[in-house]
């Protein structure tokens, strides 16, 4: 069985002071190999939570989770992750970092170097091969992060707001070259986000999950990462659906909100 | 007295070129020359050079001053201490008769035994006398002893170069003062000047003069650079030792939270206790050899380079320990990879600190008790009153220690580049 498929997760643990929190509760998701899934929701929906399970930094209470047949235990190569920022290493040069997955795994010199040249052409970086990462622009470094992921041939991508720290113009890029990785490389993704927008550019299938406890709320199938593909993105936008699809989709996170903002002033 | 005189002159200086400096300074038109807002814009603030190079020269130029140093044109010496003859009249009554003598004083440099100046008896019950006084020294005038009628018979002082005198009063006169001590006898001490006595602080010159002849003889039985790189020997073993134990330690109270739990009550309670509160202790234990100071430093440096290397550790963003590990990175391979040279920076901080403590430590260390080492110069050197050694040894010190510094600053920038950048 090829894919990632989780079954009844559910996520509870104690605070400090007493009581638990139920970060997420009956989470059930079929991913088929090469599909590419975006996660929204309102602050504290525990989509972070379950992305960390995803990759293997936590372990869920209840609930198993497989990958092409496996049960997934800990963090592992097949798993890659494309983090917000700062997850560079900058004692290393942006082919250094790009190449780091393979050194790990003691792949040689001549092999390694064809992979790292080929994705910082893919990425567009291969002038600043020898530069240090910190000598880069915010949206370089997420192009080096990409790479690096990519570098190491993961079976599922996991990325946890990559996006969220670039400027809008640099997004808009940022978010075609996503897509167009995607189509190239037929690779599973899960992209987590807050922004409803980049939610619909980028997920053929998209969740929206609600919060206390974190759960799936309503699920959608959607054609604009398929179109975008192919066509600038703000074309895309310009869909009859996307619009109205957008708005639906910020009056469910912006109710849920309200409800989280009313039992909060209800507990004081 | 001296010393706000010093300040006065210090304060007046320091006014004084920077109201010169100020105004024909800013040739530079940079972009932080043309903010407006400097006050409370701390990026702003830069040092300037004329007031750098003007603050070094103040203080070698009030050193010169109120030592009276031959560097320095002679009109901006402070007023020097009195050298020469100067006399002054006593007159005396005795037995209902009144007669007046001079005294003739003659002021010598404290270095120099020359002969009483020659003065005939001169007339009357009262004969002339002559002493001879050392520079910053007083002395009493036995004026009657070559008088006609003695003290014991009666004979008292009355008046000094004319004005009247009783026990206590003091008349100053040219080159010093004459005060009559409670018995009648006049006491002359010769004016001191504002200028500093060289057995407190010798001038330029003498250090300079001295630096060469230590140089060329060595001070005690070894080299000034022998003195010198025994306490730099001491310094880098302790440091050595003290990061070899404390860099893994730091890590493993990083890394474990068994070690973190078992060494954090140890290390925290050794963290203030400075290492100067060792040396008793670690003399008692270890004597007063190369093994004993070795530990003193080994102890400074352990505890500062322990809590560097284990705040380091947790400086790790863990997203970098998370994305190391989905890239298959081993523990092993994380450790070499990541934390590591994560933690460099903080390491390095760290060891510029504790190459300072040592540093520190190692003078007092050697001050206390040693046979080698700059410590023990500057120490024994003061025993001997040998001022200039001291100040050439604080000198010394001084520009060593600066110098660690700076080789550490360069270090850290050639090796971790990052520093900061994460």
């Amino acid at each position: 069985m090829s894919g990632l498929s989780i079954e009844k997760l559910s996520m509870r643990f104690d605070l400090p002071g007493g009581g638990s929190v139920q970060a997420l509760k009956d989470v059930s998701l079929d991913l088929k190999e090469g599909e590419l899934l975006s996660v929204l929701g309102p602050s504290g929906c525990g989509k972070t939570t379950l992305l960390n399970i995803v990759a293997g930094f936590l372990a869920p209470t209840e609930g198993v989770m497989t990958l092409n047949g496996h049960t997934i235990k800990g963090p592992d190569a097949e798993r890659g992750m494309v983090f917000q920022q700062g997850a560079l290493f900058e004692w290393m040069s942006v082919r250094e970092n790009v190449g780091f997955g393979p050194s790990m795994k003691g792949m040689p010199k001549n092999d390694k170097a064809e992979i790292v040249n080929h994705l910082l052409d893919v990425v567009g970086l291969q002038d600043f091969k020898e530069k240090a990462v910190y000598e880069l622009s915010g949206g370089m470094q997420q192009r080096v992060a990409l790479a690096r992921c990519l570098a190491n041939d993961p079976d599922v991508i996991l990325m946890d707001e990559p996006l969220g720290a670039l400027d809008a113009l640099t997004r808009e890029k940022m978010q075609s070259l996503v897509l167009k990785l995607w189509k190239e490389t037929g690779k599973t993704i899960i992209l987590i986000t807050h922004s409803v927008e980049e939610a619909l550019l980028l997920g053929e299938r998209l969740i929206v999950m609600a919060p206390r406890p974190g759960r799936i709320h309503k699920e959608y199938r959607l054609p604009f990462a398929e179109l975008g593909v192919n066509s600038d993105l703000r074309e895309v936008k310009t869909h009859p659906d996307f619009g109205p699809k957008r708005e639906e989709i910020l009056n469910m996170i912006w109710d849920m909100e309200e409800e989280i903002m009313g039992t909060a002033e209800a507990d004081a | 007295m001296t010393g706000l005189i010093v300040l006065a002159v210090y304060v007046g200086i320091f006014v004084a070129s920077m109201v010169i400096f100020t105004r024909i300074g800013a040739s530079i038109r940079d972009y932080t020359s043309l903010k407006t807002v400097t006050f409370g814009d701390e990026s702003a603030v830069r040092p300037n050079r004329a007031a750098g190079i003007i603050s070094i020269l103040t203080l070698f130029l009030l050193w010169g001053m109120f030592t009276g140093s031959s560097l320095i044109p002679r009109f901006l010496h402070a007023p020097a201490p009195f050298v020469g003859l100067t006399s002054f009249e006593y007159t005396v009554a005795a037995s209902g008769q009144q007669d007046t003598a001079t005294v003739t004083v003659l002021v010598h440099d404290r270095e120099e035994n020359p002969d009483l100046p020659v003065v005939d008896d001169g007339d009357g019950i009262a004969k002339n006398d002559s002493i001879k006084v050392a520079q910053y020294r007083s002395k009493l005038v036995p004026f009657d002893k070559n008088d006609d009628i003695k003290k014991s018979d009666g004979a008292k002082i009355i008046a000094i170069n004319g004005k009247k005198v009783k026990p206590g009063s003091r008349v100053n006169i040219e080159g010093g003062s004459v005060t009559i001590s409670d018995k009648g006898t006049p006491n002359f001490s010769p004016d001191n000047g504002l200028q500093m006595e060289p057995l407190y602080l010798p001038s330029p010159e003498a250090v300079i003069e001295r630096t060469g002849k230590v140089l060329q003889e060595g001070f005690r039985g070894t080299s000034l650079l022998g003195h010198l790189g025994w306490s730099l020997f001491r310094v880098i073993a302790g440091f050595l030792c003290g990061a070899i134990v404390g860099i893994p330690l730091g890590y493993a109270m990083g890394l474990s939270n068994w070690f973190r739990g078992w060494f954090d009550p140890i290390v925290e309670f050794m963290r203030p206790v400075p290492p100067l509160a060792l040396i008793p202790l670690v003399i008692i234990w270890a004597g007063i050899g190369e093994t004993g100071k070795i530990i003193l430093l080994f102890l400074a440096a352990l505890w500062i380079m322990a809590i560097a290397a284990r705040s380091g550790v947790s400086g790790v963003k863990i997203s970098k320990v998370h994305a190391a590990y989905s890239l298959g990175a081993s523990k092993w391979q994380i450790m070499r990879y990541v934390i590591i040279p994560n933690s460099l920076p903080e390491i390095f901080t760290g060891a510029r600190v504790a190459m300072g403590v040592c540093w520190g430590t190692v003078v007092a260390a050697e001050l206390v008790a040693a046979e080698k080492g700059a410590g023990m110069m500057i120490m024994v050197a003061s025993k001997f009153q040998n001022t200039d050694i001291v100040i050439l040894g604080i000198i010394l010190i001084g520009v060593i220690g600066f110098g660690i510094d700076m080789l550490m600053r360069g270090a850290e920038r050639i090796l971790v580049p990052w520093k900061g950048k994460g």
